[in-house]
């Protein structure tokens, strides 16, 4: 029950603001299609440098449970995912929406996401610490190959195909390693000057995750928006609460696939409304209404979505795997703030972690208030055209990069790193494992380069790090993760034809 | 033209894993590309069977990029180039921002050129924005950024 000490932090004055203002500002980014919740977090990071490590992350935490709620309003009243994870919403959101009843579609994905949301950042209280005292036992062979094992298992399980996974995975863990090596003192890889300290992770992320959809936007060339966007009629709050309280089963299962979805690592909440949506039609006693405009269909694919976000930051905080690409970026931001995530983190750092989670809490209610809120006009929120979005996020990106050490060589990093994932996503690479080698890279380097100390004054590397049960584990999820994705892509194929 | 889509990238990657892997294991200390030398070893290894997929034509199809994106896009990129690696700097971060913002929404904005409606907006919606930047960054947060012309 150690949270409950820190929750007057998170309302004093400043963060409760902070709080209020980041679950606000990312209700108004995840209604905006284009603008993913992964992306609003890379963005909002430089923010945080102004900020003590405590309101920092107060931000980014409210950032990423609002934009992932918020992606529904785009979902529901035009039918464009505001983020992957909202893709099932569309389903029997905007089919009720276009019966009319595009208000009550609101009221009630805010209300599943409130209950999913709050469910899923309990079990993150009450299962991280557990998890943690556990992982306290680690050595370094087994961080090493903890390591590992979140850059393969979002390599694989999080990509199209293994195989751009894992290189995505080795050119982040290449980037990682340019600059000075920490241990030897070597450059390493600087084939030019701006490259002597390094490629900081921010630039990195905003360039990663941000440039990519603005070459998108531009892409479309000087073509109009033809989005229909349908209006909004008045319908009481109280019917929104009655038909919620009714649908106990779409929720129960949304919140229980959201939740462990969440918690396995690299997995993430693209499709955790999908197979809640799928689960809840199946179980439905009303199965033919499902597509229609059905309750049950908006209920648990929100419930699911919101339920995987507290979860997905379990693997995060005790072993530092994340458990979705938005989760990758927070890493970042704890890293950044001086938290380094790891099975010690509530004993070194309770006083930040604990606030943080606590905030999260307190976010999804504040999400669901000014969800609630803004549901009248929300259609206009989410009708930012691309040609004006475009330029304004990357002003934003230049501003942010800049800001991490106000150096224009984060800025041209980060432009070049951004060029050079729009050309990979246009050939099925993707972000998230290359974030994960960018930031776990150097992780797995330092522990691989103790362990390998330790084992030379023992019986050498093969036994260190290939003996032992746990290391053992961790070897056998990794050829698992792999094996398992290649069989999957044959499948798939097959399929195809 | 599909073809080439596929294997130039993969190309592009196996040229990439194959000098990782010559400078982790050429350069000196040794000590120090221990681990540059493990992942690069496993990265040409899948640049090779990403190389072999695309050659054999087994790649997945993905979306490439059409001569149509290239035309779509490239404005919009020189402009954000020219801002970034030039005007940025010789302007100001907020008058060279100002000049970029307005720039790209002339360009992909679909109203007609020639409303003068049209012009009105865009300087409007330029001018709030970077009102809200100038508030944010300059005087909230304190970043000083150069002036340069201005300076």
């Amino acid at each position: 029950m150690d949270f409950l000490n820190y929750f007057g932090e998170v309302f004093s004055l400043w963060s409760f603001l902070i709080l209020l203002g980041g679950t606000i500002i990312g209700l108004i980014l995840g209604a905006t299609p284009g603008l993913s919740p992964t992306m609003a977090v890379a963005l909002a990071i430089p923010f945080t440098f102004q900020m003590d490590a405590v309101n920092g992350l107060i931000l980014l935490g409210a950032l990423y449970t609002s934009t992932v709620a918020g992606g529904a309003v785009s979902a529901i009243l035009l039918k464009i995912p505001g983020a992957p994870a909202n893709i099932a919403t569309t389903l029997d959101g905007n089919a009720m929406a276009k019966k009319g009843e595009g208000k009550k579609a609101l009221q009630l994905s805010f209300l599943a996401s409130l209950v999913g949301g709050v469910l899923g950042v309990l079990l993150l209280i009450f299962a991280t610490p557990v998890l943690a005292k556990w992982t306290l036992a680690f050595k370094s062979s087994e961080s090493f190959w903890i390591a590992i094992v979140g850059i393969t298992i979002i390599g694989t399980l999080g990509s199209k195909s293994v195989v751009k996974g894992l290189l995505a995975g080795c050119i982040g863990m290449w980037i990682g390693t340019i600059g000075f090596d920490d241990i030897q003192g070597a450059q390493r890889f600087i084939f030019h000057p701006s490259l002597s300290g390094g490629v900081h992770i921010i630039p990195a992320l905003i360039g990663l995750f941000a440039i990519p959809q603005i070459i998108d936007m531009f892409l479309k060339g000087r073509s109009r928006d033809d989005m229909e966007v349908i209006k909004v009629a008045p319908h009481p709050i109280t019917k929104a609460v009655k038909e919620v309280a009714r649908r106990t089963r779409a929720l129960g299962i949304g919140t229980a696939v959201g939740s462990i979805i969440g918690i396995i690592p690299g997995v993430g909440g693209q499709i955790a409304g999908l197979v809640a949506y799928d689960q809840s039609r199946n179980f439905s006693a009303e199965r033919e209404k499902f597509g229609t405009g059905h309750s049950e269909g908006i209920i648990a694919a929100e419930s699911a979505n919101n339920a995987m976000v507290g979860p997905s930051l379990v693997p995060l905080l005790t072993l530092s795997i994340p458990g979705s690409p938005t989760a990758a970026v927070l890493l970042g931001g704890l890293i950044i703030n001086g938290i380094f995530p790891g099975p010690g983190i509530f004993k070194t750092d309770p006083h930040v972690v604990w606030p943080f989670i606590n905030s999260m809490l307190i976010g999804q209610i504040l999400m669901c208030i000014f969800g609630l809120l803004i549901a009248g006009w929300a259609a206009q929120i989410a009708r930012v055209p691309r040609h004006v979005m475009a330029p304004m996020v990357l002003a934003l990106a230049v501003f942010g990069s800049y800001s991490v050490q106000l150096s224009m060589d984060h800025v041209y990093i980060m432009l070049i790193i951004g060029a050079g994932m729009f050309v990979l996503e246009r050939y099925g690479f993707s972000a998230a494992p290359l974030v994960l080698g960018l930031i776990l890279g150097p992780i797995a380097e330092e522990h691989f380069v103790t362990g390998a100390a330790i084992a030379q004054a023992q019986d050498g590397i093969i036994p260190f790090f290939f003996t032992g049960t746990l290391n053992l584990c961790l070897i056998a999820i990794v050829v698992a993760s792999i094996t398992y994705s290649v069989w999957m892509e044959i499948r798939n194929r097959k399929v195809r034809g | 033209m599909q073809r080439l889509q596929t294997i130039l990238p993969a190309a592009i990657i196996l040229v990439l894993g194959i000098w990782v892997a010559f400078i982790s294991f050429t350069q000196e200390p040794a000590a120090a590309y221990i681990f540059p030398r493990l992942f690069s070893a496993a990265f040409v290894g899948l640049a090779c069977i990403g190389a072999i997929t695309a050659l054999l034509g087994k790649s997945s199809s993905e979306q490439g990029i059409s001569l149509i994106d290239l035309r779509n896009m490239l404005p919009g990129v020189i402009v954000a180039c020219i801002y970034v690696f030039w005007g940025a700097k010789f302007f100001g971060f907020y008058t060279g921002t100002t000049l970029a913002v307005f720039a790209m929404l002339t360009l992909y904005d679909p109203a007609p050129h020639t409303s003068a409606m049209t012009w009105i907006k865009r300087i409007v919606i330029t001018a709030c924005f970077m009102a809200v930047m100038y508030g944010l960054f300059a005087l909230i947060l304190n970043v000083y950024t150069p002036r340069e012309i201005f300076a």
